[in-house]
């Protein structure tokens, strides 16, 4: 009779004496973590782990399919999406994987700037932090570029026009962004390498950096208001710490890590099974130009706020942003690097925190509904409601489809239908007199374009004595103050 | 990897088993100055070096390739369509396939344009993509207006901006009309670092293009002087 147990304790000992690598790992799973860090706030770190790995499965086999030629991803996507079996689930995986991964690296990456973890000696895991945080989002843009379809190829060209901003470099910067000359077979590929190998490679090599210094430096310890991190003490007050409380991190920790793995996991699925995969949406040809290019949910925040800056501030913002967004993250521990580690003592940092979620909310809520697009078929799919239109005389009739005919519907709504770039006409004529609105219409201004030479006199007769009928709820009408009124004829005084 | 090199490795590893019973200590390095094999190392490593820089060459050309072509080797005319095709005072939507392509192109290697026949003989080719940020720009024919579904960027009719984000016109190309026939030159994705120096006015400044003519007090004096 063999002794199994025997043979496989003979057979760890066989590998452990040629690559050191089972003992490593028992000391990696052993290393002593300050119980009080044992926490479920300090799962985020190693669910972005799990989810990477989720990306990495899934990203591989869908790599088997794929073909990265322009001519032919589209339909390979298709293929996969109806034609494997299970292709759509390992698409939405991969989608909803990637969505997770992002929310789950900045989840951690406020929880470790909350927790003051980012102080000394921990400054360079956190700036490796940030690298991994920078190429989570390239790996997000990469990879939808090679989800291509109508939004991949604008979105392409919205990269690009960016980059063309940029004095002297921005030629040769786009046609190596591009590949060539024009958005083609090119770039398809080289975003494919880019998102396949390049991206990787490196998020692999910075992950293995940022776990060593954890293992390193230890697990970060639960900040206690009023306790300070200073160079000379620190490392000797973290050894007491360890040593005093210290537990195992696996199972002590670990447990939660797991449990909290599982959970995500079971969610992507969830998200995957209900909601599917991401598009395609049509076919990546630029001669179809009734689209309304979008980025995905992480980049709205940008294109919102691309469509909010004065024209011109846009070049220098697009030049000054990556440095005033990244390089305060880079240098934040070397300026916060010691003091105060729990957030009841920092209340900038918790401002700081706010203001940028909020920033970035609104930014990504504006960008979801991006009022400052013109609706497109507004002027032929939304008619003029009933209501806006009864008891009218011919001639305002005729101005209510002066307004639809001439795509005034496309930038403004009334009743709640159209589109918003401009303001809702419901109530124009109680803040506009006839006079201001011809003036309006015939020469534009305030982001408004002039409509001069698109309507002739009788259209622009017709059209404004309509807009003079909206007056919301039988608001009263905007007037002239000096309009109609007679002035007092004054009479030479005959008096002494 | 020689003996001496391992030896060195193995006081990071004290308790490895593999170690167990070899010497600890390693013999003092060589002294700082130049020995034979020290000099012969540099000498490699200064090599390879050379080769590597050697490598690098075809490496980075291929990499930066698509960069250092001059736009003389990309740009060709490029047939649009017949005379016929474009009426006078129409702005009509036209495709052609770029000049330059690659075998996986598929139909990005068709572009789109806007030709709007000024006057029997003048044309204007606008790029399709906005001067912003290079969404798609549709014509509206009732509103003589081109409308990006973007960030709203407006062009007049003529090219002009007319409001929303974009800081200058459209783009546009440079036509020739050869044999009854409407010819751009193209072969690059339109944007603000290759058209740049092609910038189209802001708003024309002559009066019989602008239907809302500013009155400027020189006019008014030539109409009392006259």
């Amino acid at each position: 009779m063999i002794d199994l147990k025997k043979l496989g304790k003979d057979a760890v000992e066989w590998i452990e004496l040629r690559t050191g690598l089972i003992r490593q790992a028992e000391e990696m799973a052993d290393h002593p973590t300050p119980s009080s860090s044992a926490s479920w706030w300090y799962v985020f770190g190693s669910g972005a782990m799990v989810l990477l790995t989720l990306q990495l499965v899934t990203g591989v086999l869908l790599a088997m399919v794929y073909s990265p030629s322009a001519s032919n991803a589209w339909a390979s996507l298709q293929f996969i999406n109806h034609n494997l079996p299970l292709g759509w689930f390992l698409r939405a995986l991969h989608g909803w994987g990637s969505d997770f991964m992002i929310a789950i690296v900045l989840i951690h990456m406020v929880q470790v700037f909350l927790f003051g973890a980012y102080k000394f000696p921990r400054e360079l895991t956190w700036v490796v932090g940030v690298v991994l945080l920078l190429l989570t989002l390239a790996m997000a843009f990469t990879g939808q570029v090679l989800r291509f379809d109508t939004d991949a190829y604008w979105g392409i060209g919205i990269g690009a026009s960016i980059n063309s901003s940029i004095p002297l470099i921005g030629k040769p910067l786009v046609r190596l962004m591009l590949g060539g000359p024009i958005i083609g077979g090119g770039t398809l590929s080289r975003f494919f390498a880019l998102h396949v190998f390049v991206i990787p490679g490196t998020l692999l090599a910075m992950v293995g950096l940022h776990l060593l210094m954890v293992l390193r430096l230890g697990i970060n310890e639960w900040p206690m208001p009023g306790r300070i991190v200073r160079r000379s003490n620190y490392q000797k007050d973290y050894a007491t710490l360890t040593r005093k409380t210290g537990v195992p991190f696996a199972p002590n920790a670990a447990w939660k890590d797991v449990v909290f793995a599982s959970a995500m996991i079971l969610s992507v699925m969830a998200c995957a099974f209900f909601f599917g995969p991401f598009g395609p949406s049509g076919t990546p040809d630029p001669t179809i130009i009734q689209t309304v290019p979008h980025p995905d949910f992480f980049f709205l925040w940008i294109y919102a706020v691309l469509a909010f800056l004065p024209p011109e501030l846009e070049i220098p913002a697009i030049l000054a942003a990556p440095v005033l967004i990244i390089l305060p993250l880079v240098l934040l521990p070397f300026y916060a690097g010691q003091g105060q580690k729990h957030w009841s003592k920092r209340p900038v940092a918790i401002l700081v925190v706010t203001l940028i979620a909020v920033t970035l909310g609104t930014f990504t809520h504006l960008g979801l509904h991006s009022p400052w697009s013109p609706v497109m078929d507004a002027w032929s799919a939304a008619p003029i409601p009933a209501k806006a239109v009864e008891n009218r005389t011919p001639l305002e009739r005729r101005g209510a489809m002066v307004f639809q005919e001439k795509q005034c519907r496309n930038c403004h709504a009334v009743g709640g239908i159209g589109g918003r770039r401009g303001p809702d006409l419901d109530a124009i004529a109680t803040r506009m007199t006839e006079d201001q609105m011809v003036r309006q219409v015939l020469q534009g201004g305030g982001n408004m374009p002039a409509y001069g030479k698109a309507l002739n006199p009788s259209e622009t007769l017709a059209l404004t004595r309509y807009l003079r009928t909206l007056r919301g709820n039988n608001l009263m009408p905007a007037a002239n103050p000096t309009e109609g009124v007679q002035p007092i004829n004054g009479t030479h005084s005959s008096g002494q | 990897m020689s003996e001496h090199n391992l030896q060195n490795q193995s006081p990071s590893t004290p308790s490895d088993p593999l170690w167990e019973g070899t010497p600890k200590e390693v013999a003092e390095a060589a002294p700082a100055e130049t020995t034979r094999r020290g000099f012969l190392f540099k000498l490699a490593l200064g090599l390879n070096g050379l080769v590597g820089a050697v490598l690098a060459a075809p490496i980075v050309g291929f990499l930066v390739g698509p960069a250092t072509k001059k736009d003389e080797e990309i740009n060709s005319w490029v047939k649009l369509g017949t005379l016929a095709d474009f009426p006078v005072g129409k702005t009509r939507f036209a495709q052609y396939v770029n000049p330059v392509v690659s075998p996986s192109d598929g139909e990005t290697a068709k572009i789109a344009c806007w030709v709007r026949r000024v006057t029997e003989d003048s044309f204007q080719v606008f790029a399709v993509n906005c001067a912003h940020l290079g969404c798609p720009v549709r014509w509206f024919e009732q509103s003589r207006l081109f409308l990006c579904p973007c960030h709203g960027g407006a062009y007049y009719e003529d090219g002009s901006r007319a409001s929303g984000p974009p800081i200058r016109g459209l783009f546009e190309y440079k036509y020739r009309t050869l044999n009854g026939a409407v010819e751009i030159l193209a072969g690059q994705l339109p944007t603000f670092a290759t058209e740049a120096c092609n910038r189209t006015p802001s708003r024309p400044a002559s009066s019989e293009d602008n239907p809302l003519r500013v009155l400027q007090n020189s006019d008014v004096n030539d109409g009392r002087d006259a």
